[in-house]
Order: C-alpha cells, then structure tokens, then sequence
C-alpha cells in the first residue's frame, strides 16, 4: 500500500519533561489529515504510551509514523535493553518502572495492555542485550 | 456544564484565563496514577489530580479533556501551565479538596465518566 507519509521521532531516555512531545506532534500531524477523532484519540493514547515506555524503560529509540490510505502505522524501536519476559510485561498491572517514574504518576503496568487495547493490530519483539520492537496499526475504516 | 460555569461552582482560581471558557465538560473524575487516567480517561472530562508536571497536561491533551482541577492548594508549577495555555487546556486551582470539588460537581448534575 502506497506510503503517504512517513516521520521518524527519536526518543531520549529518562527525558520526562519532554515526554509527549513526538505523540503531540503525531496527533497534530494527523488530525491536520483529516483522520477521524475516534481514530486519533485511539493513536493518541497508545503513541503516547509507546513514547513514555522509550523514555522510562529504554536506553533511547525512535519512533516511527507512517500513513497509507488504509491504515496508520506506529513503530517503536529502542536500542535496549530488551525485556526478558514479554509475557509477564504485557500483563496488567505488571512493572518494572524505576522511583522517578512511579513518582511523576507512572508505573502501574498498564502501558503496554493499553497499547493492545487500542490498537487494530498490535506486535512486539523483543531480544535482551539488542532491544525492543512494537509495531501497531490503526485502521482507518 | 461549561467550564466557566464549573469553576464558579468550586470557586476556584482560572490559571488559564485566556483558554476557552464555554468548553463543554462532559464527565468528571479523580486519579493521580498518569497510566490509569490514560486507560480511563474520557475527551470533555475535568479531572482531578495532585500531580503537577508538565506530563498531566500532555495526558489532558492528547485525551481532549476540558480541564485540569488541582485540589488543596497545590500549585502547579509554571512551565506546565504554560504548557497547559499552549495547548489550551484549562487549569483550576482549588483550596477544596478532592472529595468535597467531586461532591460539589456531583450535586450539580455533573456524572463521573
């Protein structure tokens, strides 16, 4: 399918003041497309977890936008460290977030279940040592 | 009820006086966890929390809420409510605590999400 656009966001770890400022920009940059509000606030929710995950969890990634007439995809790829039990991490309630995180009102282990939730397709790869992929679309339909 | 109309009712102090004060609020609710608000929270909602960084207006935000209630004096710190006036979402703050602005909001017709 025909790309329509395609934007890369790099992500700096332990970054919480700027947090939410690459899901900021998507949603604008999406809502300027005239994407539907039900769809933007599902993309919203999960790029904005998929964001704080980069910034309390990962030593540093990128995210990456990409809109085709069907579908808009998000890609998260972090340079580490990996999560030994995927399992374990997509469950409810589930965390390893550090005492910074957990103060500023993060941490209950809700991130990565809220991403499934609100994406139509939702995908992780991970590896310890190399890092994490999370890959979710969004139909438009 | 319109914001305006809400922050009368509480008798709380407009940190955001140039936002729109007509906005409609549709739900109310109370939560300091930034991950529960971000499953459970709702596009017109007036929230409540403690928490005070520049994350609680990305969350408001992103989820289209129509204002941020801080309760029992607390300040919030200024570069979030100039996040909060770039964005423009409404920040309220109140001497009231939690319980008695949901009490208040709740009498008023206002129903949680």
């Amino acid at each position: 399918m025909a790309v329509l656009l395609e934007k890369s966001f790099p992500v700096e770890a332990g970054a919480y003041t700027t947090a939410g400022e690459a899901s900021t920009t998507i949603k604008r940059t999406l809502k300027q497309l005239g994407i539907s509000a039900e769809v933007l606030r599902h993309v919203s929710v999960a790029c904005y977890e998929v964001e704080l995950n980069l910034v309390i969890h990962s030593l540093g990634g990128t995210l990456t936008l990409l809109v085709d007439p069907e579908k808009v995809t998000l890609i998260s790829r972090d340079v580490g460290p990996g999560i030994p039990d995927i399992d374990k991490a997509m469950t409810e309630g589930f965390s390893t977030a550090n005492e910074e995180a957990r103060t500023l009102g993060f941490g209950a282990g809700m991130g990565l279940p809220n991403m499934k939730r609100n994406a139509t397709e939702f995908d992780i790869q991970s590896e310890v040592g190399v890092g994490t992929t999370i890959t979710m679309s969004f139909a438009l339909q | 009820m319109t914001v305006k109309e809400l922050t009368e009712l509480i008798g709380a102090e407009d940190m955001t006086p140039e936002a729109d004060g007509n906005t409609e609020v549709t739900c109310g609710y109370t939560c300091d966890l930034l991950s529960w608000v971000m499953a459970h929270g709702a596009a017109g909602m007036a929230w409540i929390t403690v928490q005070t960084h520049m994350n609680v207006i990305a969350v408001a935000s992103l989820m289209e809420m129509a204002v941020v209630i801080i309760p029992e004096g607390i300040q919030m710190e200024e570069p979030s409510l100039e996040k909060a006036r770039e964005e423009g979402i409404h920040v309220l703050q109140s001497e009231k605590t939690a319980f008695e602005i949901c009490a208040i909001l709740s009498r008023n017709g206002l129903a949680g999400k």
